[in-house]
């Protein structure tokens, strides 16, 4: 399968197997007016199997989304159909309006323009708790 | 400005400091009885209750102070949609300070976001309700004279029972506590609790069903009411609700300076007939649920007077 080079972008790769489509769900990316690829159950010499996102633009990349999927995807920026820049996002403390509260008992589920916000309780599991309820990010 | 939306946004100093207020207010309430003259409290309560709401009412007369407020959402402007941060702001506008009691959990953040006055969590559905944990914890230090060193047996609803979290995350705090906590295992405290603050935190706990196996060991005993409005299937509550009864022959072995606790109300989990026994010590509970709310009312009205810039229009 051959997708071509961009020449400037952002490849998203190293994503776990699966958290492909979660990945461009949350970073909206169907809402983008450039080309864009998802590539799933890509052969890795390290994950076994991965997922890569190709996106022909340079956009302003919500980086707390990508590390709150997963911090191990590697992000590298293409300029020129040269990679500029690479790295891999933190887990970041808190993350707001990237993911809903699932919970319906949580006030976010009927307050007005009141931000969607989770914060990480437990680094190692990567635990995300809603600041409100405190419902498990999901 | 401060406000309580949950027991562990009080230091340990600080709830020290708020027990020893309210002893005092014991020994001498006319010493108190005017500290709020010209103060008002308004108590929004999206969802009904009778004690807490009283409670807090009966706290504010007795500092010589009044008291605004609505007792369920329909006679609230809530019923035409206005968000609960409106609603905070605009009460802010009438009272010095607010109790808030609302049916979804985490409202009373969303109520503090753009509140000028203080604001204090009277319960948010099934999650945190502070003003009862502090009653507890006054209620075990006057009944023990100590805040450590207890086996505390929790019983019945663990898993919805928003008391019964708030008061493992309070005593959690306080060395040598252990706890028992006796449930049917569909009402086991969540995961979350379990994994994430009694584990990590090193705690001594056991989970059983067998409230009289467990019962010679207790120095308090926290009964618990399972609460039909937190399930979504009746069929559960039903088949759930009567699991645990205390009964006076329950009593036989527990020890002699036992203190029986219940957040109230109760609905059968303990008969009537338990009442007499004078370890029964519920009903003195909700008296210093009172005395306690007065103390928490003077901590952050003279927080609000030191620093009456709220955070959000600080930055």
């Amino acid at each position: 399968m051959i997708i071509g080079k961009i020449e400037d972008g952002i490849v998203l790769d190293h994503i776990q197997a699966g958290q492909g489509m979660r990945l461009y769900d949350i970073l909206n990316l169907d809402k983008l007016d450039c080309e864009v690829a998802l590539i799933q159950n890509a052969p890795s010499g390290k994950m076994g199997r991965k997922d890569i996102l190709k996106i022909d633009k340079l956009i302003d990349l919500d980086i707390d989304a990508v590390g709150f999927v997963d911090p191990g995807i590697t992000v590298n920026i293409i300029e020129n159909g040269e990679r500029v820049k690479r790295g891999k996002p933190e887990l970041p403390e808190r993350i707001v309006d990237i993911v809903k509260c699932k919970n319906p008992r949580c006030i976010t589920t009927i307050e007005q323009e009141l931000p969607q916000v989770f914060n990480l309780t437990d680094r190692k599991n990567k635990i995300y708790r809603c600041a409100y309820c405190e419902s498990k990010a999901k | 400005m401060r406000h309580l939306i949950d027991i562990m946004d009080l230091s340990i100093e600080e709830l020290d400091e708020m027990i020893a207020v309210a002893k005092d207010i014991i020994a001498d309430p006319e010493k108190y009885a005017h500290k709020c003259a010209g103060k008002k409290l308004a108590t929004l309560f999206f969802e009904p209750s009778t004690r807490t709401r009283l409670s807090f009412e009966a706290a504010m007369y007795e500092l010589g102070g009044n008291v605004l407020g609505f007792s369920e959402a329909q006679s609230s402007s809530a019923a035409k949609g206005e968000s609960v941060a409106d609603t905070i702001r605009t009460v802010g506008c009438y009272a010095d300070i607010i109790a808030m009691r609302h049916p979804k959990e985490g409202a009373p953040i969303a109520g503090t976001r753009r509140s000028t006055v203080p604001v204090i969590n009277a319960g948010d559905g099934g999650h945190n309700h502070p003003t009862q944990t502090l009653t507890d914890l006054l209620t075990i230090s006057r009944e023990k004279n100590r805040l450590d060193n207890l086996t505390i047996g929790l019983c019945g609803d663990l898993k919805f029972g928003r008391t019964v979290h708030s008061l493992i995350n309070a005593m959690s705090r306080y060395p040598n506590n252990k706890f028992i906590l006796i449930s049917p295992d569909e009402l086991r405290i969540p995961e979350y609790l379990k994994y994430e603050t009694m584990i990590k935190k090193n705690l001594e706990f056991v989970e059983t069903d067998d409230l009289e196996n467990a019962m010679p060991e207790l120095d308090i005993l926290y009964m618990t009411r399972v609460q039909r409005e937190r399930f979504f299937n009746e069929q559960d509550y039903l088949r759930l609700k009567d699991s645990y009864i205390l009964t006076p022959d329950k009593l036989d072995n527990a020890k002699e300076d036992l203190s029986i606790l219940h957040p109230l109300p109760r609905v059968n989990e303990i008969s009537v007939a338990v009442d007499d026994d004078p370890r029964a010590r519920y009903f003195e509970q909700v008296l210093n649920g009172k005395y306690i709310r007065m103390a928490l009312i003077l901590m952050l009205l003279e927080e609000a007077k030191r620093n009456p810039v709220p955070d959000w229009q600080k930055q």
